[in-house]
């Protein structure tokens, strides 16, 4: 078997722990005490950020306005379609311009 | 409403409405599927060995990452180890779902936590905060699609690869953080979540450039949760019998 292979299944079983491994520590407790509940609330947000911030930080122009419109959108009530679609216009249509 | 009651009691109408909302989630991993496997044949990957990796670890950063290592020669280990460092926020994520899916049998559950990807999970906690129940058939109506597609653009990339023009001017390398961003702002209405969205990003920016990628990830995220932790209006309440 070749060593990609190896790698492959060696990062399955791992991500799977990391998938299922939350729940096996957290299911051991019979009540969640009221702060790690409310953190456990804060999960989306606090992991999803982090994949976004430091793309951002890293973006020119183009990626900074296509963020910006995205949140624009979001709160003036659009979906995620409408976020995504117009998000990923503005990025595009200034990458190619500027 | 009447629609949704009827959906959670046959099973069949709930997995179908798990796949519609597996659409747009589609849409949107659709470039990025495609290119990781593109970038899989570049690094030195077979069409393959690129749906494996794809069928076998189903998490798009952490294959990204893994191929970009192997086409760099760095060892094995530490590709793997990269791997679970970058798939490390899944520990996160189990922890919280865990809360709703209590009624579950055991098999459901190591068979669901294997689907547990970024967008299944923000979608699982979308469904909890509109008040309705996270049933298994639901959660797999929104996984299979995805997985089923994941393994299928990692395919078409790494035979077509090559004939996608210009990535950077389509914009397909920003599209996945454009995505983020909008489930970021999905859960806007949940408690302390400006406070939260701040410091996650705060903290996730300079350990990005002080301790480094992936872990910027894993430490951006535990600052956040910690935010929750301290200061939410639920942290204070009084723990009910």
């Amino acid at each position: 078997m070749s060593t990609i292979f190896w790698i492959t299944l060696a990062g399955a079983v791992l991500t799977y722990l990391t998938r299922i491994g939350g729940h096996l520590v957290l299911s051991r407790f019979e009540r969640i005490h009221p702060r790690v509940e409310a953190g456990l609330d804060a999960v989306p947000a606090a992991v999803l950020t982090t994949l976004v911030a430091p793309a951002a930080m890293e973006g020119g122009p183009a990626e900074v306005a296509a963020l910006v419109t995205g949140v624009l959108i979001a709160l003036a009530g659009g979906g995620m379609m409408p976020l995504f679609l117009s998000s990923a216009a503005v990025l595009i249509l200034l990458r190619n311009i500027l | 409403m009447t629609a949704d009651t009827y959906a959670e009691a046959h099973p069949a109408s709930e997995f179908l409405s798990g796949v519609r909302a597996s659409i747009p989630v589609i849409v949107a991993a659709a470039p990025f599927g495609v290119l990781f496997g593109a970038l899989a044949v570049e690094n030195g990957f077979s069409a393959s060995e690129a749906m494996l990796m794809s069928a076998a670890i189903f998490g798009g950063a952490s294959q990204m990452v893994g191929i970009d290592l192997f086409g760099a020669r760095v060892a094995p280990w530490l590709i793997v180890f990269s791997i679970f460092a970058v798939n490390f926020r899944h520990v996160l994520y189990s922890a919280t779902i865990g809360r709703y899916i209590a009624h579950w049998t055991p098999l459901q559950r190591f068979v669901g936590f294997f689907f547990l990807v970024d967008p299944q999970f923000a979608e699982a906690e979308q469904r909890v905060e509109k008040g309705r129940s996270l049933g298994f058939a639901w959660y797999m109506g929104v996984a299979l699609p995805l997985y089923v597609f994941w393994i299928a653009e990692s395919g078409l990339g790494a035979v077509f690869g090559r004939l996608i023009p210009n990535t950077q001017a389509l914009g397909l390398d920003f599209l996945l953080p454009i995505y983020f961003l909008g489930l970021v702002m999905s859960f806007r209405k949940r408690a302390m979540w400006l406070p939260v969205v701040g410091v996650s990003a705060f903290v996730s920016v300079v350990a990005y450039h002080t301790i480094g990628s992936p872990w910027h990830v894993s430490i951006g995220a535990v600052a956040g949760v910690l935010v929750g932790a301290l200061f939410a209006p639920k942290a204070f309440r009084e723990k009910r019998p």
